[in-house]
C-alpha cells in the first residue's frame, strides 16, 4: 500500500498553504497529493496564485499531483470553474461529484470520496468510463471495501485513514450562520478555524466539526490498526486527511506502521501526541457508529 | 405541474389519490428505499395492490428504490428492480448508478427519475444521468434557489421535479453520514436517518434529554414539547452560542413559491412525507390540489391552513430563498 495526502479541507491562511506542502514535497513518504480547494468556491481565489509553483515543487519531489474538485456545485461560476479544471488540467483530476465527472467520461481520472461507490456493479461502471483511482466513502465497512476491491481490476482503491470524517455537506453555510451571518457575505469567518469549529452537544462533549458549508466528525479517523487487513483486501493506498497539525510526522508513521517497523500501540500513541486535538475513531470500518473506536488486535502489537 | 404525494401505507396510499394527487411515490418494505421505518412501506402483494388502485383511478405510481445496495447484497436491490417493473410501475426512483445501469439495460423502455438521493444539482450532473441511463426526470436536492432551479429547468435536459412542503434536509441528500456517526445506519446504506432504535430518552434535572447513540441531541423543559431527535434538527453548543445551529425545528413550505416555479418551467412539485398518516396526507394534499387549481385558473393562492401540520409548527423556503444559505 503506498499513501495519498487528501486536499487542504479547511480555510488555511494561503502562505501556510502553499508552504505546507513544500514541507510534504521535500519530506513526506507520501506517493500521491490531491490539491486544490473542494468544499468551498469561495476560498478558490486565496490558492490559485500558489497552486502552479505547489504543484511543480511536489512534481518535482516525485509525488504524482491530482486536482480535485469541489463537492457541491451549484452556482454558475462553479460549473464553469468545473469545465475549466476539467478542460485544462495538467493533471489527473480527482471528481468529487457528478458535475465535474460528466467533464471526465471516457478519460482516465480519479473518483473522490465524496461520489457513492457503496458497490461493485457502480465501481464498474465508473472503471469502464475512465475512472483509475477510486477513494471510497468514509462510511463504507469493511465488508463492502473488501467486496468492491475483489470485484473491480485495474482501479486503485483508496480509504479514508487519517484526519476528521467528512460527513456532509449544505448550501448553507454553518460556520457564517454561527457568527450571525450568510453565506454571501460570510467575510471568511471560517479562517479562524484551521481544523474545523467544534460544536459541542448541550453536555459539553466535543461532537462536530464546522468548516463552512460542509460538517466533519470531531473525533479524527485513524486506520492504523487496520492497515494489514485493508492490504489484504487489495486497497492500494491510504488516504491521510490535512489536520493543523505535523502532517509529515503522521505520514512517517503510517509508512513505517504499513513496512511493520512499528506496532499499531507504538503508532497509536505517536499519532496522539501529535494530534492531541481530539480522539481516534475507526466505528465505520468494523460496522459500528463512525465514532466508535476499537482497539488494536494485539496479536499485532 | 403534477402534484407527488408520498404514501408510507397502502390507507395513504389511497387517500394520496382521492385527495388529488397525480403520482404516488412509494418503496418496498426493506432497505431499498430511503424511508425505511419498522411498519411502514409495501409489501409485494400491498404494492400490486396499490399500482391497481391508482391505475384505475388515473394516477400513476413512482417506485422508490434509492438507496445504495450494499456490497455484499446487490441482489435485493435488483430483485426490487425486476418486481417493480413486473407490476408495471409508471416510473421508478434510484440514486445508484449502479442499478441505474443494471435497470437501463435490462429494461430500456422503464422510465427513470433520478432520486433527490443522487445529489444532482448542476445542468452538467444532469446530462451525466440523460446521458448514460436515458432518465426522463431528475428531484432536486434541497440546495437550490429558485433562479437556479429555473435554470435547470431551462437547459431542458429531462423534466424536474422540486420539493414543496414537508421535512427539511439541512445538508444535501444522499452525501450526509451524519446518522451513521452516531448509530452505525445512514439513509444512503440503511435508508433509515437518526433511527429510532438507537434514540433514546432520559429524565435529568427535570429536563427530558434526547440522545442518538452516545450522544445528546436535545433537552427540554417540562412544558416543551419534545421533537423527534433528527441529528441535524438538535440543539448545540459552539462557544457561547447555544441552539438551533444547524437549523430551527421548522418544515419546508413553498406554496408561496407555486408561481415562480410554475414559472421556472418545473414538472412536478412533490410533497415529503412517507412517515405520515392518512389525516396528513389528506390534508396536505388538498390544500395543494386546491392551489394548483387556484394557480390554473389565475387565482390568487388560497392559504393552506397546513401550519399546525409542520414540524415546530414553523416553516421556511429553505435554500429557495438565497439567504437561506
Amino acid at each position: 500500500m503506498n499513501l495519498t495526502l487528501g486536499p487542504v479541507l479547511f480555510n488555511w491562511e494561503a502562505a501556510a498553504w502553499r508552504d505546507f506542502y513544500f514541507r510534504i514535497a521535500d519530506e513526506a513518504p507520501i506517493d500521491r497529493v490531491v490539491l486544490g480547494e473542494i468544499v468551498c468556491s469561495k476560498r478558490l481565489p486565496f490558492y490559485a496564485e500558489h497552486l502552479p509553483v505547489v504543484l511543480q515543487r511536489l512534481a518535482a519531489a516525485g509525488k504524482e499531483v491530482l486536482l480535485g474538485s469541489l463537492v457541491l456545485v451549484t452556482l454558475e461560476r462553479e460549473q464553469r470553474h468545473i469545465a475549466e479544471l476539467a478542460a485544462t488540467s495538467p493533471v489527473m483530476v480527482e471528481a468529487n461529484d457528478f458535475s465535474c465527472l460528466a467533464h471526465l467520461i471516457g478519460r482516465p481520472h480519479a473518483i473522490g470520496p465524496f461520489i457513492n461507490v457503496y458497490n461493485r456493479s457502480t465501481a464498474r461502471f465508473l472503471a469502464a468510463r475512465g475512472a483509475r483511482r477510486i477513494c471510497l466513502p468514509p462510511e463504507l465497512p469493511s465488508t463492502s471495501i473488501a467486496a468492491i476491491a475483489a470485484a473491480v481490476d485495474d482501479v486503485a482503491f483508496e480509504v479514508f485513514a487519517f484526519g476528521r470524517i467528512p460527513l456532509a455537506i449544505s448550501a448553507r453555510c454553518t460556520h457564517a450562520r454561527l457568527h450571525g451571518l450568510s453565506k454571501d457575505n460570510c467575510r471568511f469567518v471560517c479562517e479562524r478555524d484551521a481544523d474545523g469549529l467544534v460544536l459541542e452537544t448541550l453536555d459539553a462533549e466535543p461532537f462536530l466539526a464546522i468548516n463552512g458549508v460542509q460538517t466533519l466528525s470531531h473525533r479524527c479517523a485513524n486506520l492504523i490498526n487496520e492497515l494489514d487487513e485493508l492490504e489484504t483486501m487489495g486497497i492500494a493506498a491510504c488516504r491521510l486527511s490535512p489536520q493543523r497539525c505535523d502532517m509529515v510526522a503522521v505520514s512517517r508513521i503510517f509508512r513505517d506502521a504499513m513496512d511493520h517497523r512499528i506496532g499499531p500501540i507504538e503508532a497509536n500513541a505517536a499519532l496522539a501526541q501529535i494530534f492531541p486535538t481530539a480522539p481516534f475513531s475507526n466505528g465505520f470500518l468494523h460496522g459500528q457508529p463512525g465514532a466508535a473506536y476499537r482497539e488494536p488486535d494485539i496479536r499485532y502489537g | 405541474m403534477e402534484l407527488i404525494c408520498p404514501a408510507g401505507t397502502p390507507a395513504a396510499f389511497r387517500t394520496a389519490v382521492d385527495a388529488g394527487a397525480d403520482a404516488v411515490y412509494c418503496g418496498f418494505n426493506d432497505e431499498t428505499n430511503a424511508r425505511n421505518f419498522p411498519g411502514l412501506n409495501f409489501s409485494r402483494e400491498e404494492m400490486r395492490q396499490a399500482l391497481a388502485y391508482a391505475h384505475a383511478r388515473g394516477a400513476r405510481v413512482l417506485i422508490a428504490i434509492n438507496t445504495f445496495p450494499r456490497a455484499s447484497a446487490e441482489a435485493a436491490w435488483r430483485r426490487a428492480i425486476d418486481d417493480a417493473v413486473g407490476y408495471g410501475a409508471d416510473a421508478l426512483i434510484l440514486a445508484d448508478i449502479g442499478l441505474m445501469a443494471y435497470t437501463a439495460q435490462k429494461y430500456p423502455e422503464q422510465r427513470l427519475h433520478v432520486s433527490v438521493q443522487a445529489a444532482a444539482a448542476s445542468p452538467a450532473a444532469i446530462r451525466f444521468y440523460v446521458d448514460a441511463f436515458a432518465v426522463r426526470r431528475v428531484v432536486l436536492p434541497r440546495v437550490l434557489s429558485v433562479p437556479e432551479v429555473a435554470a435547470i429547468a431551462r437547459a431542458g435536459l429531462c423534466e424536474t421535479e422540486v420539493f414543496i412542503f414537508g421535512g427539511l434536509c439541512v445538508m444535501e441528500e444522499g452525501r450526509c453520514s451524519l446518522s451513521s456517526y452516531c448509530t452505525g445506519q445512514s439513509p444512503n446504506m440503511n435508508g433509515v436517518c437518526s433511527p429510532a432504535s438507537d434514540v433514546t430518552y432520559q429524565e435529568q434535572n427535570g429536563f427530558l434529554v434526547s440522545r442518538l447513540g452516545d450522544f445528546t441531541i436535545n433537552r427540554f423543559a417540562k412544558a416543551e414539547p419534545a421533537a423527534y431527535p433528527t441529528l441535524c434538527k438538535g440543539r448545540f453548543r459552539v462557544g457561547t452560542n447555544t441552539g438551533y445551529l444547524f437549523e430551527d425545528p421548522v418544515s419546508l413550505d413553498a406554496a408561496a413559491l407555486l408561481p415562480a416555479l410554475r414559472e421556472a418551467g418545473v414538472s412536478a412539485l412533490k410533497i415529503e412525507g412517507r412517515q405520515r398518516g392518512r389525516a396528513y396526507i389528506d390534508r396536505v394534499v388538498r390544500a395543494f390540489r386546491r392551489a394548483l387549481t387556484a394557480l390554473d385558473t389565475g387565482l390568487a393562492i388560497p392559504p393552506g391552513g397546513l401550519k399546525a401540520l409542520t414540524e415546530g409548527q414553523a416553516t421556511t423556503e429553505g435554500a429557495y430563498q438565497k439567504r437561506w444559505r
